[in-house]
């Protein structure tokens, strides 16, 4: 096991590299760049401007000086936000967004593996209609249109929370309930099909027949034997999830004007704000990477017929 | 003779309604289960003897199946009205069963040690040190060396033979009064099963468990079983005791069963034979001998009724128009 996490966390360094590289020069490869306005910048300070970032190099000594930064974990100054570093930028937004993820993941699993049970046991029941037509129209409503209908009932008419903001506001943690019930529909709903679907099929297995035979009771029945297999599925999904879920919400985070990273992911690359672009890439990976592998060792640790050498 | 039977099964029916229409998978099905006996039931796929076993212990899924009628009386008390809990307490104690498939039999997420633990604790009230002593004890009876390293592996570590060696040092840990073999050696290889039933058969004498053996193979039967119960298409067509039913069969079926049977005592080198045709669909089988389209001595009266049971007495019965009033 130790073996395993040494070369699977070794492995995750040619993998980025890979990933800074390509990405590096196929941002390079879009037209337009930076400092393209469609007022002509006069040539002069344009080229000032390409000295004092080092854009007037060739692009392989760019590329290796912008290697030497990351090495140093300097992501390098915006080109777009006058005097912040891709660094400042990605700390302060980041957390925001992370906890907004941790929180919708959290209650979208519980939820949902929750609702996957109950309909699993209540099979073509009224239970189980009720709770898969809720998934499905969580699966089908987009976020745009749960946020604002959510914000019109509970900030406008109802007027229990605020309708927007974060928690350093003035309303604090209230402004989190709208974000996190918009942000966690699509994940509960998935995962509530989910467990629902693996469920059944466990409950049918010859090894939960074994166990009613044995004369368990039905609620050790579940939680012992049909849970730990039936939610397998549910973790997997969880890895990468998680990196989709973390790494922000462009619509969730307009809707409720949260400053999260989501906003600056899709200015960045509008602005062809190469080193803000390039942040946002090895967050994302990082992040995916780092998921997938905690999955993997959860998986390892779950089902023991997984061995890792 | 009837005193010491410990299990009554009388016209047990169970059905599955399917898209396709009512399933009578098991039929009318009715045979007693003396102290200790083995007794071995046999047909063909699909003839409901699986079934007759999991309605006993109530494990039908309901729905598509249910349990249409019929008493199964154990120690005095008829299991089919018992409730969840009472039934419970039969499960796993009183009788228990091993299943064809041990690959798939056992979870494969928990330890041998906590799944055998589980069973001892709810049933024989251990502490789980102590249950774990006597779930070692269990799987030493069962043949499984060192068994003291091997009670904390998972399933996926055993062979499959040793699962089917755990399964039955599972089935047996609460002292059952029976043990119900589902085709425990059908999915072993050849060299094992033998092994297997020779490990039924010596734990069931020594603990005085009475087995039900169920089984598509008459060799496997000839060789352990007191009492035989032929069954086809969801019903008995002919019970007895094993030596009788190999001595002289009495049912076109059961003959026909005999015969197909390979033999190596016999120097012949005809091709073995088998029965012509295919089991019957039992989805709305019509009001006839199920067997009539397969059976060489068919006469009209089985395309339109199905024959009574004939008692030939001392415990025989058969079920065909050869026999009984009907002759």
């Amino acid at each position: 096991m130790t073996r395993f996490i040494v070369r699977r966390l070794l492995s995750t360094i040619p993998t980025l590299f890979v990933i800074i590289t390509l990405s590096f020069f196929l941002i390079r490869m879009a037209p337009g760049g930076p400092f393209a306005r469609e007022k002509k910048v006069p040539p002069e300070i344009l080229q000032n401007l390409l000295k004092k970032y080092h854009m007037d190099e060739p692009l392989p000594q760019q590329y290796f000086r912008y290697l030497g930064d990351v090495l140093r974990f300097d992501l390098g100054p915006s080109f777009k936000y006058k005097d912040q570093t891709v660094n400042d930028l990605l700390g302060t937004t980041f957390p925001v967004s992370l906890t907004l993820g941790v929180m919708a993941l959290a209650v979208a699993t519980f939820l949902g593996v929750l609702v996957g049970i109950i309909s699993a046991l209540k099979q073509n029941k009224w239970q189980d209609y009720a709770a898969m037509s809720v998934a499905v129209l969580g699966i089908s409503i987009p976020l745009f249109v749960v946020g604002p209908v959510l914000m019109l009932v509970f900030a406008l008419i109802l007027d229990w929370l605020p309708t927007s903001g974060w928690i350093g506001s003035r309303a604090g943690w209230a402004t989190v309930v709208m974000p996190v019930m918009t942000l966690m529909l699509p994940p509960f709903a998935y995962i509530a099909r989910m467990s629902r679907g693996s469920i059944i099929e466990v409950i049918r297995s010859d090894y939960v027949r074994t166990a009613r035979a044995k004369g368990l009771k039905e609620n050790v029945v579940i939680t012992k034997h049909v849970l730990k297999g039936a939610l397998l599925p549910v973790v997997t999904y969880l890895g990468p999830a998680f990196a989709g879920i973390v790494t922000g919400s462009v619509v969730v985070e307009r809707i409720f004007d949260i400053p999260g990273i989501g906003k600056i992911f899709v200015q960045s690359a509008f602005n062809r704000d190469y080193t803000v672009i390039m942040g946002d890439v090895i967050v994302y990976s990082l992040i995916l990477i780092s998921a997938n592998f905690i999955v993997d060792v959860l998986y390892g640790i779950l089902d023991p017929r997984i061995t890792y050498k | 003779m009837t005193d010491d039977v410990i299990l009554q099964v009388k016209d047990l029916k169970a059905y599955f309604k399917l898209d396709e229409g009512l399933l009578k998978a098991v039929d009318g099905v009715s045979f007693d289960l003396r102290k200790g006996e083995t007794l071995g039931i046999v047909g063909e796929s699909g003839s409901g003897k699986s079934v007759t076993n999991l309605a006993i212990m109530k494990l039908i899924p309901t729905p598509p199946g249910r349990i249409a009628g019929g008493q199964v009386i154990f120690d005095g008390k008829d299991l089919i009205p018992m409730n969840d809990n009472e039934i419970r307490q039969i499960r796993g104690n009183k009788i228990s069963m091993i299943f064809q498939d041990p690959m798939t039999s056992l979870n494969p997420f928990l330890r041998i040690s906590t799944q055998m633990v589980e069973t001892i604790v709810l049933h024989q009230g251990l502490d789980k040190k102590a249950a774990k002593e006597k779930a070692i004890e269990m799987l030493k009876l069962a043949g499984i060396p060192a068994p003291e390293n091997r009670i904390d592996q998972y399933p996926h570590q055993f062979s499959g033979g040793m699962r089917q060696r755990v399964m039955i040092a599972m089935a047996l840990s609460c002292n059952p009064e029976i043990l119900i073999a589902d085709e425990p050696t059908t999915a072993l290889d050849v060299t094992i099963q033998a092994q297997i039933l020779e490990l039924i058969n010596e734990l069931s004498q020594r603990l005085g468990t009475a087995v039900i053996l169920i089984t598509h193979s008459l060799g496997v039967v000839a060789g352990m079983c007191d009492n035989i119960c032929v069954m086809y298409a969801g019903r008995v067509v002919e019970k007895g005791s094993a030596d009788e039913i190999f001595a002289d069969p009495k049912h076109p079926y059961t003959v026909g069963l005999i015969k197909s049977v390979p033999r190596l005592d016999k120097e012949n080198k005809q091709r073995l034979y088998s029965i012509p045709g295919q089991p019957p669909n039992v989805i709305n089988l019509p009001e006839c001998c199920p067997f009539f389209p397969r059976c060489d001595r068919a006469m009209d009266i089985c395309k339109s009724k199905y024959p009574p049971v004939a008692d030939l007495g001392n415990g025989r019965t058969v079920s065909c128009w050869l026999y009984g009033e009907g002759k």
